[in-house]
């Protein structure tokens, strides 16, 4: 089996896998960060999002193997010394999630979404987050708390 | 008012752990020597199953292959229906079996064939591909209306009968049309869903040889009801043995509440391989075989007066069961659709006929709403044709025929009594919320731009907080419907709320707290909640219809009160004072008319270090409390859509949604409006988006991944105005209603009447997607 390296979450990891293994399945059952999340089978509900080489992707769609040597960032990576992301800090302040399960997707997108667009519009927020789905929310505080970590990060 | 006090939109403790990715979900769990299953199911609508060779599929990392031979030689039962409906006859509605593994036919796409147990996942999905099964594939019926002409599902259901049900009386209602100076008709489909909690359904099974014990992770709303069913009807195993834990549980909309067949299989796989079996199902099984919502075909005639005064409803419906029923499928169509057929009128006479039927498709049972959403969609609907036939304004219309706040209590025809609301109030928010006296000149506005504009009302009503369990058991359930709560003092002062609700995004764990602090008087960083562990918490009834709040919720002050008055006991024994002039208010146990108090903490302490307290009294506090609702509540509002569409487009833009409910009181404003918006979502997904297809030839699920099925995305909604007016329910402790289904109830009439309200036509089908809008709008040029 090939041997994978890459860097999660600051830390330098190093496992062999099966080929076939996804990054989602790596980043879960090998490294146990159980906070990336598989919500369908088909690359579209969003819950596996994380941080590639500081882009979001999905890791459901991507092998391990792909991400040897990359820089990999989950939701267990954003918050630093206890201090919440100002996205995850506003997705609380305004009720952006109820079961929690699309949760880290949503934020490693939206975190990516305010990475190159700063103040992204009401339209522009909606039009992103496209590639994730939310089955609690119905999406209206999802975008208020995006709008809002938007305005704080901006500030 | 401090943090944590009832009407406070406090912030989520709950978010904390699924912000960071702590979150901690079935799937995230892991038993030492774990095993995998894989279920083999069938490609099918159906067909008999001649034999299944799995001697190929053995191999490499593949442990044990079951079918339903074994489950049978082991005397595996039958997953049951919980609730008996009486036929028009006199009769039980039929109800045959219902395997785990099916045992002669697959009965639709997706039936459960074998289960694959491996040393991974990949190993045991890698060796179902290898087993051959022998099928004679059978002609099949997806369709629920040609149900009497299909092919035969069940010997025991002749002509693919369930049950034909009848609520009202006939004459009447025959007599209430002969009157009539108007009628209005209409049929209508309610389209079937796929409810998609967006965690998939999954569990784990662990046996302990050495002492007979099972534990079972798994994605479930209500435990202690999915052990019940397990152990008593399914596996034979006793109550004590099996400990049933639904830890974080990511949504489940009703479709967590049944007992599964991948569940039962693996508590049963676990003991017979004595090794840990886990299941967690992918994205394409939730399709094929979570149970399946709505699936309606109705006849609906409203009788009115000159005036446009309602006499009478008729309704004939036909509702797909699918393939088998499922844990309380054949509730749904009656006890939960029929009585709610009132709706917020006067209506005097009403009469009902609903015909359950099988059909070659997974298996359908409640989903958000649960049969209140199906009568709020005909009702609303027909209401809404018959202001435009009588040329009425729609909400005058409705205001004509509200039941109003003087009539309360008020019994309805259809078995309810109502004990409370203000129809015209929520009328009349929502109406001035979304500006209707405006609509006209924004109607010509986009005109001018050459797109249509139209508006849709819904004012519904809901029966939640399911229910007293003598009424339910007089209509068939197999179940009581109350709930219990245990409020656990620590000597520190801290306390355990051990709850049968169980939360699976509604936020209990804050609600609840917020709860107990304030009849309690104590700051709610002290209280913490406990929720879906049948090791930790008294026999309960979980979490369904709206009922956490108004059913769990009273438990808990239930509870809290037997806190309070043995507190007083201990306080009157430290302040040498008689009980009778104890006091309590705030967090302290006062001697009436003096300053001589003891606070909660105090008396909770000398509970458990009781060196100075009464002869005749336990130590501890420590109180379990059981509410056994006295009546239904019935939140209601109106909801008000206003769309514009591009008749060259046939897209649809929401432009407004207002909400005005009437939830009673509220505990947290901020975790109601979220529910309220995702219920908005789920209905605007019906209306607009979503819908569940078989093909007609082959039986297969053509919808059957989220390339196919359209999930409402954020780029699909708008943003909605909520509001609320409040009506206290009479007959609960906190006077409180439940706002959980709402959403999805009142959403998709309002949506559909906005969108034929724009393209001037009497009725469209659900989802009304952009060909159905396009088509239209090009037929009315």
């Amino acid at each position: 089996m090939p041997t994978v390296s890459m860097t999660v979450n600051g830390q330098q990891v190093s496992r062999e896998v099966e080929g076939r293994t996804l990054l989602v399945q790596f980043l879960r059952d090998q490294l146990n960060l159980t906070g990336t999340h598989v919500g369908c089978d088909t690359s579209q509900c969003g819950a596996c999002v994380v941080h590639l080489d500081g882009k979001s992707v999905k890791s459901c769609t991507v092998l391990a193997a792909q991400a040897n040597g990359a820089k990999v960032t989950t939701i267990e990576g954003l918050a630093k010394n206890g201090e919440l992301h100002p996205v995850q800090a506003a997705f609380k302040e305004h009720h952006g999630l109820q079961c929690g399960f699309c949760t880290p997707g949503m934020v490693m997108s939206a975190v990516d979404l305010l990475q190159h667009n700063k103040s992204p519009t009401e339209h522009e927020i909606r039009e992103w987050l496209e590639g994730n789905i939310c089955r609690c929310t119905g999406y209206h505080n999802i975008v208020k708390a995006i709008d809002h970590a938007a305005k704080q990060m901006g500030s | 008012m401090p943090d944590g006090n009832i009407g406070q939109p406090v912030k989520r403790r709950e978010d904390q752990r699924f912000l960071t990715g702590k979150g901690r979900y079935t799937d995230d769990i892991h038993r030492q020597g774990e095993l995998h299953a894989y279920f083999l199911r069938s490609p099918h609508a159906h067909a008999a199953i001649k034999s299944i060779d799995t001697s190929a599929a053995k191999g490499e990392g593949v442990v044990a292959i079951f079918t339903g031979a074994d489950m049978a030689a082991d005397k595996v039962g039958s997953l049951p229906c919980g609730w008996t409906v009486t036929d028009r006859n006199g009769q039980p509605h039929k109800a045959p079996p219902h395997f785990p593994l099916a045992r002669d036919k697959a009965r639709y796409v997706g039936d459960h064939v074998a289960m694959v147990i491996a040393t991974s996942y990949a190993a045991a999905k890698d060796a179902a591909e290898r087993i051959e099964v022998d099928y004679d594939v059978l002609p099949a019926n997806t369709n629920t209306a040609k149900f009497a002409k299909a092919p035969e599902l069940h010997a025991e259901a002749p002509g693919n009968l369930c049950y034909d049900w009848v609520l009202g009386d006939e004459a009447a209602i025959k007599q209430a049309f002969a009157g009539a100076a108007h009628v209005t008709k209409l049929d209508l489909v309610n389209n079937r869903l796929i409810p998609n909690a967006m965690e998939p359904r999954a569990a784990i099974a662990e046996y302990d040889s050495g002492t007979g014990e099972y534990t079972l992770w798994s994605t479930s709303q209500n435990p202690h009801l999915l052990r019940l069913i397990l152990c008593a009807f399914v596996l034979g195993i006793p109550e004590t043995k099996l400990r049933v834990i639904a830890p974080d549980v990511g949504g489940g909309f009703g479709s967590k509440i049944f007992a599964y067949a991948e569940e039962t299989a693996c508590v049963w796989a676990s003991k017979k391989l004595d090794r840990p079996v886990r299941w967690t199902g992918d994205r394409s099984e939730a399709f094929l075989a979570d149970a399946h919502g709505r699936d309606h075909v109705t006849h609906v005639e409203l009788a009115m007066d000159k005036d446009g005064k309602f006499l009478g409803l008729k309704v004939d419906t036909v509702a797909a069961m699918g393939a088998y029923l499922s844990s309380f499928a054949t509730c749904v169509p009656t006890y939960l659709y029929a009585t709610l057929l009132a709706g917020q009128y006067t209506t005097p006479v009403i009469y009902c006929n609903v015909k359950a039927v099988f059909t070659n498709t997974a298996p359908v049972d409640a989903y958000r709403g649960a049969g209140r959403p199906e009568a709020t969609y005909l009702l609303e609907r027909i209401v809404e044709v018959a202001a435009r036939e009588m040329k009425m304004d729609p909400a005058e219309l409705r205001r004509k025929n509200f039941i109003q706040p003087s009539q309360y209590p008020y019994q309805t025809p259809v078995a309810l009594v109502y004990d409370t609301g203000n129809y015209e109030a929520s009328l009349d928010a929502a109406l001035a919320m979304i500006d209707y006296k405006g609509f006209p000149a924004r109607k010509a506005a986009s005109k001018a731009k050459g797109k249509l504009r139209g508006i849709g009302f819904s004012s519904y009503i809901e029966a939640c907080g399911i229910a007293p369990s003598a009424v339910v058991g007089s209509l068939g359930a197999g179940v009581g419907l109350w709930e219990s709560a245990q409020v656990r003092f620590n000597a520190t002062g801290t306390v355990s709320v051990l709850t049968g609700s169980h939360a699976h995004g509604q936020g209990h764990e804050t609600t609840f707290a917020q709860l107990v602090a304030d009849q309690l008087g104590i700051p709610y960083e002290n209280v913490d909640v406990v929720h879906g562990d049948t090791g930790r918490i008294p026999m309960a009834m979980g979490t369904y219809g709206s009922r956490s709040l108004a059913v769990g919720g009273s438990a808990i002050v239930r509870a809290c009160n037997k806190v309070i008055e043995k507190g007083k006991k201990i306080a009157a024994h430290l302040l040498e004072a008689s009980v009778d002039d104890i006091e309590f208010k705030n967090g302290a146990f006062t001697v009436a008319g003096t300053d001589k108090s003891k606070t909660m903490a105090e008396v909770a302490f000398t509970a458990y270090v009781p060196h100075k307290y009464p002869a005749d009294l336990e130590p501890g506090l420590d109180e379990t409390a059981f509410y056994d609702p006295l009546n239904f509540t019935y939140p209601a509002g109106t909801h008000i859509a206003e769309v514009e569409i591009d008749p060259d487009t046939g897209v649809t833009t929401i432009a407004d949604w207002v909400a005005v409910d009437d939830f009673g009181n509220v505990i947290n404003p901020m975790i109601v409006e979220g529910q309220v918006h995702g219920g908005i979502a789920q209905g605007i997904g019906q209306a607009l988006l979503e819908n569940c297809v078989y093909d007609q030839e082959s039986g297969q699920l053509t919808t059957g991944s989220y390339m196919d099925y359209c999930m409402p995305r954020a780029d699909d909604l708008p943003s909605f105005k909520v509001g609320l007016t409040t009506t206290a329910c009479t007959h609960n402790p906190l006077g409180v209603k439940g706002c959980g289904e709402a959403g999805a109830i009142a959403a998709p009439p309002a949506l559909i009447n906005a969108i034929t309200d724009a393209l001037g036509v009497m009725h469209m089908e659900m989802p009304a997607s952009s060909e159905k809008v396009w088509r239209a709008a090009q037929a009315a040029k």
